[in-house]
This record gives structure tokens, sequence and C-alpha cells, in this order.
């Protein structure tokens, strides 16, 4: 039972491919009153721009239109808003594609895009300095393909305040999804620190979805996760005055305590005293959480301080290709074939391929790799090696990959399962423009 | 002992900072851990992958501990070619690290 004065926001997705099943549970289940899809990541509208730039009609969440297929049924039903930025690079296609998706269900939704947070122009004009380079954005060797600045709650709340059924944007800080619906609802204001701060709590924690749940927590042994095959989505009830309990669909697997939410609410915020997003710098060094019943927790304690002048920019450039390539040896002396390989591999794209040595990354996968070499095991039972180069061009990418498969014949005995690859990279830095000069609108289809 | 039986740890990643978030598993086991990772001990484990000075914050209402290891992920998860580019993988090599 939901507390009465409250607002149910549920969480539909946590990242660009996440399950649809659980959103489904959760709609028919949790009938919230806005279910939110958070399916865009820094790269995911980098290469969306990528995309867009090949057919001008992509650039969105490929699964957008299959998402809504899912929920929108049920969300009709229950007087449920969808919101999500699964528009990504192209908003306005994504909200074609809902309004598409909305008319073939019979449903006569009401479609509003966020647009504005594409700043390519404007970053072109205003040089602003790149963070991770230290230098003028003209400056930058790399071919510049997209500009995404972190929107805020405000335009969310005026396009669900338009009466739409379905909030379709691109480039939205993530915890502005769950508060731009409080603002809207509860009449929450820009300098409502306090408020906005206990709001940025609730969509922090509920921004990757499953996680809160038990998704990406579980271990066996230390932190067992009940049913994990059906983890549920959580959802939280929200007061006016910033309170929330969050929950999910009784019936659902996985576990939502003490325990997940601390994790959670750590997840990738290296000062929890100054969470920073458009609307707010978030504090959330005094929250504490309290069991509320069972896979109830009731969260209290943040606050915040002044929004920034500033909108973080997402640049996206063309970052050149990745090749690699993977074989495994196993058994006695495996540790030491795969080295003998690996040298082989490196000689050769260097002297025959002419790629610069330092660009040649090897690991050995199960004796130490994804510890960096901190912790390298002497015997393993086998072990893959993988080599791997960032280079400028696709054809000396392939040959990363070419030069792996070819010790079948060629290299140290017993090796097997050669895989390669060769992909484009999209690399993304960051910078900031005053927020003045970003204009974000709300257009209603239809 | 190790970390591993006092806490869970969740890695997380900002450019090529990789952040470890400590969350002790009872009072005692934040008592024990608060005085004892510290942020030297952390960089050392992590030796010689740390390029700068490791921060340590202290959120005493949940409790948790939350380390910034400036370096680790040298290049991050655009700029480098190794197969786990975020780190994901690296909070489970803190559990490991052996308190005395």
């Amino acid at each position: 039972m939901r507390a009465p004065g409250t607002l149910r926001l549920g969480a539909g997705a946590g990242f660009a491919g996440d399950r649809i099943d659980p959103a489904v549970e959760l709609a028919r289940r949790a009938r919230p009153d806005y279910l939110v899809f958070e399916c865009l990541g820094e790269r995911t509208v980098a290469a969306g721009h990528a995309r867009r730039l090949a057919d001008p009609a992509a650039g969105f969440d490929p699964l957008l239109a299959a998402r809504l297929r899912a929920v929108l049924p049920h969300c009709h039903s229950a007087g449920t808003t969808v919101v999500t930025n699964s528009g990504a690079a192209n908003p306005e296609a994504a909200g074609e594609c809902a309004r598409h998706e909305a008319g073939e269900l019979g449903l006569g939704s009401r479609i509003a895009v966020v647009t504005g947070d594409d700043v390519l122009e404007l970053v072109r004009t205003l040089d602003p300095v790149v963070w991770e380079t230290g230098t003028p954005l003209s400056e930058v060797g790399d071919e510049l393909l997209s500009a995404n600045a972190y929107l805020g709650a405000e335009p969310v709340a005026e396009a669900v305040g338009s009466g739409a059924d379905v909030v379709v944007t691109g480039r939205v800080a993530d915890p502005a999804l769950y508060l731009g619906p409080l603002v809207h609802e509860f009449g929450w204001r820009v300098g409502d620190h306090d408020l906005l701060g206990k709001g940025t709590l609730v969509g922090h924690l509920l921004e990757c979805a499953g996680q809160l749940t038990g998704g990406y927590f579980a271990d066996p042994v230390t932190k067992p996760v009940p049913d994990p095959a059906r983890l549920g989505f959580p959802f939280a009830d929200v007061r006016p005055d910033g309170a929330a309990v969050f929950g999910k669909p009784d019936g659902s697997g996985g576990r939502l305590d003490r325990r997940t939410c601390g994790e959670q609410l750590l997840y990738e915020v290296d000062d929890p005293g100054a969470y920073v997003t458009p609307d707010v710098v978030a504090d959330f060094s005094g929250v504490t959480f309290t069991d509320a019943g069972t896979d109830r927790v009731a969260a209290r304690g943040a606050t915040g301080g002044p929004r920034p002048d500033g909108l973080k920019v997402t640049l996206g450039f063309r970052g050149g290709w990745l090749g690699e390539g993977q074989l495994t040896y196993a058994g006695p002396r495996c540790i030491d074939r795969a080295r003998m390989a690996a040298d082989i591999v490196r000689e050769r794209l260097v002297a025959v391929h002419g790629l610069p040595e330092d660009a040649v990354e090897v690991e050995y996968i199960g004796a130490g790799a994804a510890f960096r070499g901190l912790a390298p095991a002497s015997d393993p039972t086998e072990v893959r090696l993988r080599v791997s180069a960032r280079v400028p061009s696709a054809e000396a990418a392939e040959a990363v990959g070419w030069e792996v498969e070819a010790l079948y014949t060629n290299g140290p005995a017993g090796g097997g399962g050669a895989r390669r690859s060769a992909t484009e990279i999209v690399a993304v830095r960051s910078c900031v423009v005053p927020r003045e000069h970003v204009r974000p609108r709300v257009t209603v289809l239809g | 002992m190790t970390v591993d039986e006092l806490a869970d740890v969740r890695a997380g990643d900002k450019g090529d900072t990789l952040m470890l978030a400590v969350l002790p598993r009872d009072d005692v086991a934040f008592t024990v851990l608060e005085r004892r990772l510290t942020a030297d001990v952390v960089a050392a484990h992590f030796a010689p992958l740390v390029t700068g000075e490791v921060g340590r914050s202290v959120v005493p209402g949940l409790p948790a501990l939350v380390f910034r290891l400036p370096g680790v992920l040298g290049g991050g998860v655009t700029g480098s070619a190794v197969l786990d580019g975020h780190g994901k993988t690296l909070s489970y090599r803190l559990l490991t690290l052996e308190l005395g």
C-alpha cells in the first residue's frame, strides 16, 4: 500500500541494454505515477550521433519501440506517465517513434519531446577548455562529432506538465528524469535546495534500476540475492517534503535493504558531500537508511546547495579504431606459451604492419589481467591471450586480430578458440558551458 | 584478516580515477576499517598504478568509506584498450587487502 499524498516513481530501465520484462512487472503491479527509462550513458549519446551521421533517422535508442510496446498498454490503464532519455542523439525521431508505437496500440498518447541539449554549434563558438586535455576545444586534434549539455529537471517538469503521456528527451542528467516529475507535481522551485537535494537522492537511487534491488550487488557467499533471474525493478513513494520510501513489486526477485541502498548511494559518487547536478549540488553525506518492512527502505538526510552556473557537456570525438584478437592456451606451460605468442604478435604488428609498439596492449585473461598486473597468477589452468591496440585506421585495427588468428599455424602449440574484431571508437571528453547559453525546448507532438 | 571479511566494495570510474566505496557490514567492522583502512594503505595496495594522492571520505550515517585513486584507469573507458576499461572488477582487488 502506498501512503496517501505520495507520488510513486518507478525505475523501468537503468541502462540502454536493460531488460524489458521487469518494467512490465513494475507497470502492472506497482502502478507508478511515473515510469522512467534511463537509457543513455556518456558514450551512448556520442555513439548515437555517429549513427545519425550515417542515417538521419537513427541516433535514438534502438530498443525504444520494444520498450514502449511492452509497457504502454499497462501505463495507459494505470494512468502512468513514461519519461525516458531514449531520444539520445535524435529526440525528435524518438518522439515520432513513440507516437507511431502508441498509434499502433490504439492509444491516443500525447508525446512531448525535450530538445536543446545539442550544443555542437555553441561549443564551436565558445571554444571552452576541455577537461581531459586542458586545452581549448579548437586545439584538440580529433574530429568533433557531438556536444550535448546535461539538462536539468526544469524542461522535464515542463514536459510532464504539458499533459504528456510519454516524455522523450536527449541528454538530461539521470536524476533529473526523476526530479522533473517531483518538481512539477510538488511545485518545488529552483531555490529549494534542500528539497531538490532530497529529490536528487531519489533519482540517484533509482537511476540504475536493478542495482537498487540486488543487481550488481550479488555475491553468492557474502551477499546472497534471492531469485536473481527475476530481479524486480524498484520504485519510490515520495512525499511533498522529499521523504521517500523505496520498494519493489511483491513477489519479484532480488532484495532491497540498507545494504543494497548503501552501495547504490555511493555508486560513481566521488564526493558524497557534493554530488553536482544541473539542478542542485546535492549533499548525501548525512543520508541514513532505515528498514520500513520487507524490501522497503526509508531514506532521509539528503540536502543540497545552489546549482552550478555552468552545465557539463559531453563531447564526442572520432577516436580511431580498436583492434583485438584473443586465443586460449591451457595446461602445462600455458602462461609461457601465451607470453611467447604475445611476443610474436607484438613483433609482427610493429615490424610488418607498422604499429607503434606502445599502442599494443597485451592481457593474460585468467592470470591476473583484470587486476592489471597487481596480482599475477603464476600457474593458471588456462589463460586467454588478448592483444589489442588503439590505432588511427581500420586497416591497422584489422591487423591485430589477423596476427592473433595467424598464430594457429605459425605460433606456439595448442592455441584454440581464436576471435577477432575491429571497431570504430567514439571517444568522450567533457567541458562546461555557461547555463544561460543553453535553451531547452519542449515540443508536444500532434 | 582481509577487507572481504568486514565489508563490501563497489567500484566506480570518473575519467582515469578509480572510485571505491567500502561498506562495512556492521558498526564493529566500521570502527576497525575507519582506523586501519587509511588512504596510504589503499594506495600501497594499488601501487604502482596510482599516479596521485589517494583521497578518502567518511560517510558515518551509512556507514561507509569512499576512496579516490587517481590514474589507476589510465586513459579511462574510451582512452584505454584494456578489456575492463571501467575497472569494475577492481572492487574485488580491495577485498583482498590484508589488514594484518
